[in-house]
C-alpha cells in the first residue's frame, strides 16, 4: 500500500497523457488531505482526476444551490464526506426527546441532497458512510437504547444502504468496513482532528482514496472478471501427485480449514459472477481426482470454466485460457502460492493481476479480501450463471471443430433472438453490458441503470436490447442499440455486443434491425461514429464493412442502397 | 539515542516531508525558513517524526514548536 507522502509526491508528476476525470470534494470537515491523495493516487491508476475542492463545510449551500461553483464544475463524481465525529456533535445538540428520530432526520437529509444533486446535474454521487463510534454513554447497553448514539449511527449505516439501492447514481464509500480493519486509533489521529479539524489520518487516506477510485475505474468498467487457480498448496494443502486424495489437506486434515476458507470465498466469488479457471502443473485426471471425489472439496468441476492441468509452460496456459474465454488480461486474477511462478508470470504478462499470497495459508483470505480486487458497479441475479454460459461455450467450441463450414455450424445452431424496448426489467443487465464491453462496443459510452431508464422513456432516442439463445443454452441479453434521433438521420449512439457471440452473425442481424427501425420510420440515413480505445479494435472497421460511407470521422449509410445481411438468426 | 544521530534522522524526515534532498536544519530552522512549511505541511511532519522515533507528541506539543532545536529536546525527553 502507498504511503501518504508517496501519493504526495505523485502531485507532481505528469498526469496528462492520462484520462481525465472532474471529481468534486464536499466535506463537513478539512479536506485538503483527501483531495490530495484522491489526486495522487489517480497517478496509480492512469487516472488524471481534476478536483474541485468547495470551501470548508459547505456541503449543502454547494448542492441546494443552482448556481454554486459545484456546478458550474461540472463534476462527473461528487464526493461527499460526513464524519461520525461531526455526527456526534449534532447528535448531542440534539434535544433528549428527539434523539430517537435523529438518524432518520439524518436519512432524509441525504435523499434531499441526492435529488437536489440529481436534479441539477448528472454526477454520480459517491457518499462516505460512517464508522460506528460507541461513545461510551451507554456501555453495551446502548444496544437496547433507541435514543443512543451507537443505535442511531447504526440505523443511518443501514438506511444509507437502502437508499444507495434505491438511488442508482448513488455509490457508498464503506468507511465504516475501513474503520474496522484499521481499528478507530489509526483510523484518526486525535491531534489532526483536534488541530485541523481532519478527520482521517494520514496512515488511513490511501486507503481511502484507493477505494474511491475502486469505485470510479469499476464504474468506468474497469473489473475483474475471472479468476485462474493454480491447484498444490493454492486450493488445498499439499501436492496431489505427491501425497495422493487421502492425504491432501482440506477440510478436517492439516490446516485444511484454511483451504476450505479460501474454497468457500471463490464459490461465493463464482456466484457473484466472477469466472473461475484451473491452471495446473499436474496431470489432468489427477488434478482433477479431488473435484470429483474429495468429500471435503468445496469447489467441483462444474463451478470451474476451463481446466487446464498438463506440464506446458504456465504462461502457454494462461495465454490459452485468455483466448478461450475472450477476456483482456487486466480483467483476470492469478493465483498460485509459488513466488518462483507468480514472478515468471508477472513477467510475462505484467497487464495479469498476480497478488502475492502470503507464506501461510491461513491469511490466503484475510489477505485477499483487504484487496478489493472485486469491486463491481452492477449486479444482477444472472451473474450466478456466468460460469455455465462460458462452458456452454466450449461445447460450441467443440461442434464448431466438427463441420467443415462455418455456413452448416452456424444454421445447425438453431440461434433465436428476442428484440426488446429498454425496460425497468432488463435495465440492470443492460447498464452492465455496457460497463462490462470493451471490445465489441463502438463508441464506449458506460451507462448506469438511471441512464437506461431515461434512455427508456426518452422521445429522442430509440433504443433495442437482444436476447440470443441455441441448442446449447441461453446467452441472455448479450446486445444493445441506442439510436438518437436526428431529423431525417438515426445516429448510432451505442451498438454494443457481447464477445461471447462474435462470429455468430448477430452484428447483421442488429444491422438489419437498425435499417428495419429507420425505414418503418421515415429515417432516410443512419449515421455511426467509431471512437478507438486500446480495446476496441476489432471494430474499427465495421462501418466500411457494412459499406457506410466516411465523411469528417463519422460513418453514413443511405437507408435505400442498403442490401439485408445474411444471418442465421431466428427473431422471436 | 544520541543528539547528532537525532539530527540527522530529524534531517531525513525533513528532506523526505519537504520533497527537499538537500536541505539542511539547524535548530534555527522554523516555518518561515522553509517556504512549503505551512500549517497542513506542519501536520505531516509531526506525524512523519512520530513515526521516524516511535514516539507521540500531545496535541498541545505539536502546537507549540518555534524551531528545530525545541523539537529535538522533545525529541530527546521523550526517547531518554
Amino acid at each position: 500500500m502507498m504511503d501518504f507522502l508517496s501519493l504526495k509526491k505523485n502531485l507532481s508528476k505528469d498526469f496528462s497523457s492520462f484520462k481525465k476525470i472532474k471529481v468534486a470534494v464536499l466535506g463537513d470537515s478539512a479536506t485538503q488531505f483527501l483531495s490530495q491523495s484522491i489526486k495522487g493516487y489517480g497517478y496509480e491508476v492512469d487516472l488524471n482526476f481534476e478536483i474541485y475542492e468547495a470551501d470548508y463545510n459547505q456541503i449543502e449551500r454547494q448542492i441546494y444551490d443552482q448556481s454554486s461553483d459545484l456546478y458550474s464544475f461540472q463534476p462527473e463524481y461528487i464526493i461527499i464526506q460526513k464524519s461520525a465525529l461531526k455526527l456526534l456533535n449534532n447528535f448531542y445538540k440534539t434535544s433528549v426527546s428527539r434523539k430517537s428520530a435523529f438518524g432518520e432526520t439524518e436519512l432524509r437529509t441525504v435523499r434531499e441532497i441526492c435529488s437536489s444533486i440529481s436534479a441539477n446535474s448528472k454526477s454520480k454521487i459517491i457518499f462516505t458512510n460512517y464508522n460506528e463510534i460507541n461513545d461510551g454513554v451507554f456501555g453495551n447497553f446502548a444496544a437496547k437504547v433507541e435514543s443512543s448514539f451507537l443505535y442511531q449511527i447504526r440505523k443511518i449505516n443501514l438506511g444509507l444502504m437502502d437508499i444507495a439501492r434505491e438511488i442508482k447514481n448513488l455509490y457508498i464509500l464503506d468507511t465504516a468496513s475501513i474503520n474496522s480493519s484499521f481499528g478507530m486509533n489509526k483510523f484518526t489521529d486525535a491531534k489532526m482532528y483536534i488541530n485541523a479539524d481532519m478527520v482521517y489520518s494520514l496512515d488511513v487516506l490511501p486507503e481511502i482514496a484507493k477505494q474511491i477510485a475502486d469505485i470510479i475505474t469499476s464504474i468506468q468498467g474497469r473489473i475483474k472478471k475471472c479468476i485462474i487457480l493454480d491447484l498444490d498448496n493454492t486450493l488445498w494443502g499439499g501436492i496431489i501427485g505427491d501425497d495422493g486424495i487421502e492425504n491432501i489437506q482440506i477440510g478436517s486434515l492439516g490446516i485444511g480449514k484454511a483451504y476450505s476458507n479460501l474454497q468457500l470465498w471463490l464459490r461465493e466469488l463464482k456466484y457473484r459472477g466472477i469466472i473461475l479457471t484451473v491452471c495446473s502443473k499436474n496431470t489432468e485426471s489427477l488434478a482433477k481426482e479431488p473435484f470429483e471425489k474429495h468429500p471435503d472439496m468445496i469447489l467441483h468441476l462444474d463451478d470451474i470454466a476451463l481446466f487446464v492441468a498438463n506440464w506446458d509452460n504456465k504462461i502457454e496456459n494462461i495465454k490459452y485460457i485468455q483466448s478461450v474465454l475472450n477476456l483482456g488480461f487486466d480483467s483476470m486474477v492469478f493465483l498460485d502460492d509459488s513466488p518462483f511462478e507468480r514472478g515468471m508470470i508477472k513477467q510475462a504478462i505484467p497487464e495479469l493481476t498476480v497478488p502475492d499470497l502470503p507464506e501461510d495459508a491461513a491469511e490466503y483470505v484475510p489477505f485477499l479480501r483487504s484487496l478489493n480486487l472485486f469491486e463491481t458497479a452492477s449486479y444482477s441475479e444472472q451473474d450466478a450463471e456466468r460460469t455455465k454460459l462460458y462452458q456452454e461455450e466450449a461445447n460450441r467450441t467443440i461442434l464448431y471443430k466438427s463441420f467443415s463450414s462455418e455456413q452448416d455450424f452456424l444454421s445447425n445452431l438453431e440461434m433465436v433472438s428476442e428484440v426488446q424496448d429498454f425496460n425497468k426489467f432488463n435495465a440492470p443487465r443492460i447498464a452492465q453490458l455496457t460497463q462490462r464491453s470493451n471490445q465489441f462496443n463502438l463508441r464506449t459510452i458506460r451507462y448506469t441503470e438511471d441512464d437506461i431508464l431515461k434512455l427508456a422513456s426518452s422521445n429522442e432516442h430509440k433504443c433495442f436490447a437482444f436476447t440470443l439463445k441455441d441448442k446449447y443454452g441461453e446467452y441472455g441479453f448479450i446486445g444493445i442499440l441506442i439510436l438518437k434521433k436526428q431529423n431525417e438521420s438515426l445516429f448510432i449512439d451505442s451498438f454494443i455486443m457481447s464477445c461471447r457471440v462474435l462470429k455468430r452473425s448477430m452484428e447483421n442481424f442488429i444491422l438489419n434491425q437498425i435499417v428495419e427501425y429507420a425505414k418503418g420510420n421515415g429515417f432516410k440515413n443512419i449515421v455511426g461514429e467509431y471512437l478507438p480505445t486500446v480495446k476496441n479494435v476489432i471494430v474499427k472497421d465495421l462501418f466500411k464493412d457494412y459499406q457506410f460511407k466516411e465523411s469528417s470521422d463519422r460513418w453514413y449509410l443511405e437507408v435505400e442502397d442498403f442490401v439485408v445481411k445474411e444471418t442465421f438468426i431466428k427473431r422471436k | 539515542m544520541q543528539t547528532d544521530q537525532i539530527y540527522s534522522q530529524l534531517n531525513d524526515v525533513f528532506k523526505e516531508v519537504f520533497n527537499k534532498g538537500d536541505l539542511i536544519i539547524t535548530d534555527e530552522t522554523s516555518a518561515d525558513k522553509i517556504e512549503e512549511w505551512d500549517s497542513l505541511q506542519h501536520l505531516v511532519l509531526m506525524i512523519t517524526i512520530e513515526k521516524k522515533f516511535g514516539i507521540k507528541f500531545t496535541a498541545k506539543e505539536s502546537q507549540s514548536f518555534n524551531n528545530v532545536g525545541e523539537m529535538v529536546k522533545v525529541i530527546q525527553s521523550k526517547l531518554d
